[in-house]
């Protein structure tokens, strides 16, 4: 294959007590593409992008970066290396306005190195790069949203305000928690070409989600997670159709 | 039935002073410098008042220590997110360092209060790294445990002068040098302070008290924004401390005594947490409190709780955020 590997997990495993959350999981992402996790609730799929992330530890496997071994190093050198992450339950700096909330990503070592989205980490005015990445990711620029408290936001724009976090840093790849829930068709209408855009900027995204509508609207690929196991791989019109998948959301006729 | 509600609402000259409009009239300059002015004459002019109660010019130099630590406490708990129960800590050691420096190595005073500082905030940071993961209450109590410890160890080693201290200390220079090194400090880390927060830095600091998983997620090591935060915060203790065994020309085990921990936290409850003037003023009605109440004997700690347990209760806001308000908005009653 002429395509680059850019991460590679092998053999995940993790339990919390007696429950295995996470069973050897696997899976190969190429430079670029659009990689859909999907699964019932519970099926372990947060737990999976906080492996390789670094805020839990799992018990067995490996994450290799670029062929680099980064298991088990902690979450702010693994985000420093270029793998971003949103979070499930959302929760912006609340005490700062919306364009002061990309101040922190702006100011890391790694937009230092990189110079963050429109190179606003390297030199000049963060104030100013900030909000023009809100403005990019649908802030109004000359409304007020940009300069309000982000504990003040509604929900769509929380939800954005996460995703500009991860660009702000000039990641290689971001992992969205499930970006999509608690949006209104419409207000995820909004949010697809922005997908679209990161992608064409080069970015892996790797998309956990429930709205399986949407997400195969832009997924390459689709992997599907049931009680911590991998269940199926490959195209999503193939994957909706596999037995598993079906059972798994339908709940098991077998019983 | 008829209910009121109470409405709050810019004052006008509020709105017209903001941005670059406030340098269009005297009025609005007044408006925004008044108050500050007003704080910073004021405060210089402390010791030139009080020339009429010499009693009393002892106690400004208490009060700005106190200021300094309640700032530090204001600081780590509203901007970072850690409840730090050390100020006893960082004054010991700061003062503990300034004796040594000055007795032990006979620097100068103006060389053994500075290094003191210095040293004893790189000192402090160092020692309290370990606990740094902690949160909220458990970070209080360990920091509240250092200096039990710190007497403990020099009591039982019999070191640094046992359980008579350090004595011997140079003075400063003469009384007016006395006063002002410390007032001059406290309005310039006040200053400082309100500053630092709303630089990138600081906000990158803030952050980590909002949500620390999403600075880590931002590539950031939340453990040393931390430790930055804490050591500066030390700085302002230690500088306290050493200033303060210079003052009293020794340095000895209450340099650790808990009243340095504690009633910097009651000045921020009443000077209202968050606002980091609050704090200030918070001290400079405490300690002077605590002064009068002396006379009361070992009833002014009744006295000092009721007062305390009043304001929690009833205006638990704290005096700046009441008198910000005051100052910035009317209000009225209007029918629902
Ligand atoms: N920190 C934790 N401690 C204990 N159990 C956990 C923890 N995190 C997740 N779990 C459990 O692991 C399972 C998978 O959870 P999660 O990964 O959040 O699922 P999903 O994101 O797919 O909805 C759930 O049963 C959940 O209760
Ligand atoms: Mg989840």
């Amino acid at each position: 294959m002429s395509e680059e590997i850019i991460l590679s997990v092998q053999g995940i495993s993790k339990t919390f007590g007696g429950l295995k959350a996470l069973a050897d999981v696997g899976f190969d992402i190429t430079r670029g593409e659009v990689y859909g996790i999907i699964g019932p609730n519970g099926s372990g799929k947060t737990t999976l992008i906080n492996c390789i992330t670094g805020f839990i530890k799992p018990n067995s496997g490996r994450v290799l970066f670029k062929e680099k071994d980064i298991t088990g190093w902690q979450p702010h050198k693994i985000a420093h290396i270029g793998i971003s992450r949103t979070f499930q339950i959302m929760r912006p700096y609340y005490s700062l306005p919306a364009y002061k909330n990309l101040i922190v990503p702006l100011w890391s070592p790694r937009a230092k190195t990189t110079g963050g989205w429109r190179g606003g980490g390297k030199h000049g005015d963060r104030d100013t790069v900030a909000v023009d990445i809100l403005e990019e990711i649908g802030f109004e620029r000359d409304s007020r949203v940009p300069y309000k408290l982000a504990s003040t936001l509604p929900t769509g724009y929380q939800k954005r305000l996460e995703l500009a976090r991860c660009m702000a840093m000039r990641p290689e790849i971001i992992f969205c928690d499930e970006v999509f829930s608690g949006l209104s068709m419409s207000e995820i209408a909004g949010m697809l070409p922005l997908i679209e855009k990161m992608k064409s900027e080069g970015i892996t995204l790797i998309m956990i989600e429930h709205r399986l509508r949407e997400l195969f609207r832009v997924a390459d690929r689709v992997m599907a997670l049931n009680f911590g196991e991998k269940i199926a791989e490959g195209e999503s019109s193939v994957v909706i159709e596999n037995k598993k998948v079906k059972e798994a959301y339908l709940g098991s006729e077998e019983v | 039935m008829e209910t009121m509600r109470k409405e709050r609402i810019d004052r006008g000259v509020r709105v017209r002073a903001s941005g670059l409009y406030a340098i269009s009239s005297w009025r609005e300059m007044l408006y925004l410098m008044g108050p500050p002015l007003a704080l910073i004459i004021g405060v210089i002019l402390l010791p030139v008042i009080l020339e009429l109660a010499p009693y009393w010019k002892r106690v400004i130099n208490i009060m700005c220590v106190y200021a300094l630590l309640a700032l530090s406490f204001d600081f780590l708990a509203n901007y970072v997110g850690l409840v730090c129960l050390g100020g006893a800590f960082f004054v010991g050691v700061g003062g503990y360092l300034s004796a040594i420096f000055n007795v032990y190595l006979h620097f100068p005073v103006y060389l053994s209060i500075p290094l003191a500082t210095i040293c004893g905030a790189f000192i402090c940071t160092f020692l309290l790294m370990p606990c740094l993961p902690l949160r909220g209450v458990y970070f209080a109590i360990v920091t509240l445990m250092y200096p039990l410890l710190a007497t403990r160890v020099i009591e039982a080693l019999d070191i640094l002068g046992g359980t008579n201290g350090i004595t011997g200390l140079d003075s400063l220079p003469n009384e007016y040098v006395e006063h002002y090194a410390i007032i001059l400090m406290t309005l310039f880390f006040l200053y400082a302070m309100r500053r630092f927060v709303n630089q990138d830095v600081g906000l990158v600091i803030r952050g980590v008290k909002d949500n620390d998983q999403a600075v880590k997620a931002s590539g950031i090591s939340v453990t040393k924004m931390k430790a930055f935060a804490v050591c500066i915060a030390a700085f302002m203790g230690c500088f306290g401390g050493a200033y303060m065994s210079h003052m009293y020309m020794w340095s000895g085990l209450s340099m650790f005594a808990l009243d340095f921990s504690i009633i910097p936290m009651a000045s921020v409850v009443i000077g209202g947490g968050g606002t980091l003037l609050g704090a200030i003023i918070g001290s400079f009605i405490l300690v002077p409190l605590s002064e009068v109440l002396r006379n009361f004997g070992t009833f002014r700690i009744v006295i000092y709780c009721a007062l305390l347990t009043g304001f929690i209760v009833f205006k638990s806001e704290g005096i700046m955020v009441y008198a910000m308000r005051k100052y910035h908005q009317f209000e009225r009653w209007v029918k629902v």
